[in-house]
């Protein structure tokens, strides 16, 4: 919140949970683990911003899509179009009839580079596009369908529905898009060797660096009026619409944002992981990202976080020893998820923890009561913060814990 | 580490260590006849990188799709490659080592390929990786393996257009594939026409596209060509088209569920194969495959691949043998089951041929390895990674056996860029 | 493309090539029926529907294999049996299904989908651990083989006859059923007012729970009856969820009628698109056709003129 002073929000429960975040994963995971194993993390919390998006758009304002997947390729394919036009100079394809294009282009006899390619030599047009393309598809599917008011299951199925199409698009056009082998082969930024695991560390502490800036965007938004709004039309879409505001507008508005949120962390996935496939943008890995949301908690955008993280290090975690239980895993966490804790590992905390440590707070400012300024701090925030956030459909359906 | 065969179909568990138990009793006695003169060699001198070899053991890794789509197609190369490291382990292993295995899940996904492939030689350090099946796979674990310099033996018919000094092809490349068939059924059925049918991916597309120019260069006609999306089950319009146009030859690369869909809707619509008018060469269609599609809805289809369960030959029975032995005898053994086989005995031999694990050493010595034993027949590496290795036409009978009618007489040579596409 | 082809090949061509289309519809009639009275009747989405498809499958495979070895005599008759063994197991678990699970989803349609889907992962993963990795081959009985000669040109296959009779009389079946019957009647009052109904003595829960098996059965005929055209594997259910969301969706969900008229529509133009464009392209568009419509119409074809 601007009108505190930002030394002040750190100090508060919410912004001490957010430091907590950030000292698990800048000082307490790049200790812990190899760099191949923070490579690992690095790219499960790309799907974090996908997550993020969704517990704005899906927790928030009840619009769920199944199509985040597209986004998130998006992003990456735009990402992946600049890196493959780097790694194909025409020295390094010489041996193509034709050289300096991607290599997939010449086994398909493209002798030359399609017009939409070209634009991605500029590494500062794809920084443009990794947000802007996925943004602009974002808007006209909104457009379309949230002034006719389309809403609920039918726009969750007709995202589904695009998600197919440009699957099936992209493996079909394999000589302008790599097919369904995708994009791969992918080597340096700007000259900088992205395989090495300096670069791969590095990379990592970008895309935690960009997850707290989308995690600030998220905040900024859910804190205002506008989040406010978000959460009034999921509850009660016709009475929004009487008092005045225009519910298409901010539905768009909040789809767009998630699609941007989805389109970095796909460009960070790129960069992390050195390729980009058709895989990520069908229907089985939009889903999966429902899952990250769903997990950590729909209406709270740390929790999300957590969610993409424990689901994917569970991911490799069962598939290393037990990879035929991973499936049954899978399926049972959605089905809990749903039916046990709808409001995810949020909810539960908020349930369970929040109360040993409001009870832990009150002892430790007993004890020491100046010794820790932060602590009172934190123990008064909690209450303004709850009423600020109140609202009928939240209290009786999930509680934000930030 | 994980060197139960929990993944394999776990009815096969049993049967597995017994086969284990009896080649190893086998084994003992060999080993005691040749180790007096072949001491074990050291092993900081067969290990100068950090590989997982120990005085007594070197760690290698599978990595093949076991849960997920793709399972089905690469379970059998999993249980191939087993088998054949069992056999190798029973026969006194590599420079006196026993074969240990990690076995990884590729989950039909290729981010998990390429990651999982970085696990195997980051924290591993496998010396060599049997592994992926699809080309997407191959093509994710691609820049891994470079960057590590690890060695991958990759067992699927692919598309070529690939020669990467870091992975062994011991499946055919396109060319392999298509120009004998194409010659043989212009030569011995008189084809004319062709209609190209493929999924739409990669492999199909540059498939055809070989086929195509060698059509071209034939002087014959194309009528048409086709191509689905993965996983596409109604295929009335196509064979309408082909009922139309009346090709000589339905030159066809449709996998998977598709491939059940295919067929049996070419049935359904009164085309009897055994007619051969039009007649289907097939080159995606394995014993494995006939399973899902039912051999009484392809009988009289050709299929143009370079190994088929019932060549006659001995390696080729007691391959099968030891195939059924370890795994049931309602197993059937596929072209691609056969090629991953050779991995693991090829980078045996190379490893023995450099008298070292390191990969530097022994690429150096894979032009001219062969394999005398393999189930095929003979097969030698060509300079350039893939196998030399003799193409075979068989026909499709209803017990979804194909019975082998040509093959050619000389090795083909791999050429995984022909012309007009380097 | 047409040269050189006597008009006579053309027409039968033509004819064939509606047949084509034709048992195309009656594919997405058999896929969507079951869909459609579970999702438009109930809002349930069923991410599901097509695992109980395979499970369908899976029975019929069963059977085949138990009348080839213990009564041979009799197989030329298994697949009537399947079917209806296919219906019961399918309406059983599904009644299981909306016991443990969907019943105390009605109010959350969002979260119906995302358990369902955890259910397919749950179900695929089982059907690989029963029946194995790979695809099963179910052998069909040879009066179903081969095609039935009109001319010399035309051809029609057997299988694709007795499809289309079955979804036709499936279709003909669900309509007299909710519409001719007391059951229909107290389903269609709890879907349009579900207090009213069950202030008059309707058993609602009941309804639910009879409602969503009949779903899951008719998917399981359907899954029986794909043997005879497609694939029978674990993961072979996945690749009809998209059309059949969109064929009911488009049909606008709460009409049967509506769930016919858009099947018929989707077919013709991709059986017809698929003949003169590739197959791949084909797909695009017909799904970039359907998604174009409902944007404009979001209703569907054939709306309830309910508000919402």
């Amino acid at each position: 919140m601007k009108n505190s002073s930002p030394l002040k929000w750190f100090g508060s429960r919410e912004g001490l949970y957010y430091l907590a975040l950030a000292f698990l994963l800048v000082v307490l995971l790049p200790l812990m683990l190899d760099p191949f194993r923070l490579n690992m993390v690095g790219k499960y919390l790309t799907y974090a911003f996908v997550a993020i998006g969704l517990v704005m758009c899906w927790g928030k304002a009840g619009i769920l899509s199944l199509g985040q997947g597209v986004f998130f390729g998006l992003g990456g394919y735009c990402m992946a179009m600049f890196l493959k036009l780097e790694a194909s100079t025409p020295e390094a394809t010489a041996i193509q009839s034709t050289p300096g294009i991607p290599d997939f282009m010449d086994w398909n006899q493209l002798t030359e580079l399609p017009w939409f390619w070209e634009p991605f030599h500029s590494f500062s047009f794809t920084l443009i596009a990794v947000i802007g393309v996925p943004v602009l598809l974002a808007f006209v599917i909104g457009f379309a369908m949230f002034t006719r008011r389309v809403g609920g299951v039918y726009f969750a199925i007709i995202t589904q529905a695009i998600a197919a199409i440009l699957t099936i698009l992209i493996i079909g056009q394999q000589g302008y898009t790599g097919g369904v082998n995708g994009i791969t082969d992918l080597q340096t930024l700007m000259g900088w060797d992205i395989r090495t695991d300096a670069a791969k560390t590095t990379l990592y502490f970008i895309c935690v660096g960009m997850l707290f800036l989308c995690l600030f965007i998220a905040r900024l938004v859910q804190n205002r009026k506008l989040g406010r709004i978000l959460v009034a039309m999921n509850a009660q879409e016709m009475r929004v619409r009487f008092s005045g505001y225009d519910v298409a507008a901010f539905k768009i508005f909040v789809f767009c944002l998630a699609a941007a949120f989805a389109g970095v962390g796909g460009a960070m996935f790129t960069l992390i992981v050195g390729f980009m496939s058709p895989s990520f943008i069908g229907i089985v890995a939009s889903i999966e990202m429902v899952i990250f949301c769903a997990l950590g908690g729909r209406l709270s955008i740390l929790g999300a976080v957590y969610g993409a993280l424990l689901v994917n290090a569970a991911k490799s975690g069962f598939s290393e020893s037990f990879p035929e239980l991973w499936p049954f895993a899978m399926g049972a966490l959605f089905i809990g998820v749903v039916l046990a804790f709808p409001n995810g590992l949020a909810g539960l905390y908020q349930t369970y923890v929040m109360p040993l440590e409001d009870k832990l707070f009150e002892r430790g400012k007993g004890a020491r009561a100046e010794a820790t300024p932060a602590k009172p701090a934190a123990e008064r925030k909690p209450k303004t913060e709850k009423t600020d956030d109140y609202d009928p459909m939240i209290d009786s359906y999930s509680p934000e814990k930030s | 580490m994980d060197t139960t065969d929990q993944t394999a179909g776990g009815r096969s568990f049993g049967k597995g260590l017994g086969l284990r138990k009896s080649l190893m009793t086998l084994a003992a006695s060999v080993m005691l006849a040749t180790s007096a003169q072949a001491a074990t060699p050291a092993t900081a001198e067969v290990n100068t990188t950090g590989l997982a070899v120990t005085d007594d053991t070197v760690t290698v890794g599978i990595l093949h799709s076991i849960t997920g789509t793709m399972a089905l197609s690469e379970i059998g190369s999993v249980q191939a490659e087993k088998l054949a490291i069992d056999q190798i382990n029973a026969s006194g292993g590599v420079l006196g080592r026993q074969i240990e295995y990690v076995q990884e899940d590729g989950a039909s996904d290729w981010p998990t390929f390429a990651e999982k492939s970085r696990k195997l030689l980051r924290q591993d350090n496998v010396a060599a990786i049997f592994g992926a099946w699809t080309s997407a796979s191959r093509k994710a674990i691609l820049p891994v393996i470079e960057q590590y310099n690890g060695m991958l033996y990759y067992p699927t018919f692919y598309e070529g257009l690939e020669q990467s000094p870091n992975v062994v092809y011991t499946g055919q490349e396109a060319t392999q594939q298509i120009l004998a068939g194409i010659d043989w059924a212009v030569e011995n059925k008189g084809a004319k026409t062709f209609y190209l049918l493929g999924s739409d991916y990669i492999w199909p597309r540059t498939s055809n596209k070989i086929a195509r120019k060698h059509i071209d260069k034939l002087g014959l006609k194309v009528v048409g060509e086709e191509y689905y999306p993965l996983g596409h089950t109604q295929f009335n319009s196509v064979i309408n088209k082909i009922k139309l146009r009346k090709p000589d030859v339905i030159f066809a690369s449709v996998v998977g569920g598709s491939n059940v869909a295919f067929y049996k809707q070419m049935k359904a619509a009164g085309v009897d194969f055994t007619d051969e008018k039009p007649l289907l060469l097939t080159i995606s269609v394995t014993e494995d495959e006939i399973r899902g599609i039912g051999g009484e809805n392809v009988e009289g289809i050709y299929a143009s691949m370079k190994y088929f369960q019932s060549l006659d030959n001995p390696n080729n029975k007691e391959f099968v043998a030891a195939f059924k032995e370890a795994y049931g005898d309602d197993m059937v053994i596929g072209d691609v089951t056969q090629a991953a086989y050779l991995g693991p005995w090829l980078w045996k031999a190379a490893v023995e041929k450099a008298g070292s694990f390191d990969i530097d050493k022994i690429r150096e010595e894979f032009a001219g390895i062969e394999f005398t034993k393999a189930p095929e027949g003979y097969v030698r590496i060509h300079e350039n990674h893939h196998l030399w290795s003799k193409t075979r036409i068989g026909k499709a009978q209803t017990d979804g056996q194909y019975k082998v009618v040509y093959e050619t007489e000389e090795l083909m040579e791999p050429d995984p860029f022909p012309e007009g596409y380097q | 493309m047409f040269d050189g082809y006597t008009s006579s090949e053309l027409m039968s061509i033509f004819a064939m090539q509606g047949f084509a289309g034709l048992s195309l519809f009656s594919v997405f009639v058999l896929m969507a029926m079951g869909l459609a009275i579970i999702f438009g009747q109930m809002g349930v989405i069923n991410m599901a529907h097509g695992e109980f498809m395979i499970l369908g499958a899976y029975t019929t495979y069963l059977t085949s294999g138990f009348f080839q070895s213990y009564l041979p005599g009799l197989f030329g008759g298994y697949f009537l049996i399947a079917m209806l063994l296919a219906f019961l197991v399918c309406a059983a678990l599904g009644a299981l299904i909306e016991w443990l699970m969907i019943r105390h989803l009605y109010h959350r349609p969002l979260d119906t989908l995302l358990a369902t889907w955890g259910l397919s992962l749950i179900m695929q993963q089982a059907y690989r651990s029963i029946f194995g990795a790979r695809e099963v081959g179910v052998e069909l009985p040879d009066w179903m083989m081969g095609a039935f000669q009109v001319t010399d040109l035309v051809e029609l296959p057997i299988n694709g006859l007795f499809v289309m009779i079955i979804a036709l009389s499936i279709a003909v079946g669900v309509y007299l059923l909710m519409y001719r019957s007391g059951y229909g009647k107290k389903v269609r009052a709890v879907v349009q007012n579900r207090p009213m109904a069950e202030a008059v003595g309707i058993n609602s829960a009941g309804i639910d729970r009879a409602t969503f098996a009949l779903g899951c059965g008719i998917a399981g005929i359907a899954g029986a009856a794909f043997t005879m055209i497609g694939s029978t594997g674990p993961s072979s259910g996945q690749a009809y969820i998209v059309d059949t969301f969109l064929v009911v969706v488009f049909g606008g969900a709460q009409s049967l009628i509506g769930t016919i008229v858009s099947a018929f529509g989707i077919s013709q133009a991709q059986s017809t698109m698929e003949f003169f464009l590739s197959g791949s392209m084909a797909k695009v568009l017909t799904l970039l056709v359907v998604v174009g419509i409902l944007m404009l119409r979001p209703e569907g074809l054939m709306a309830l003129k309910v508000r919402r």
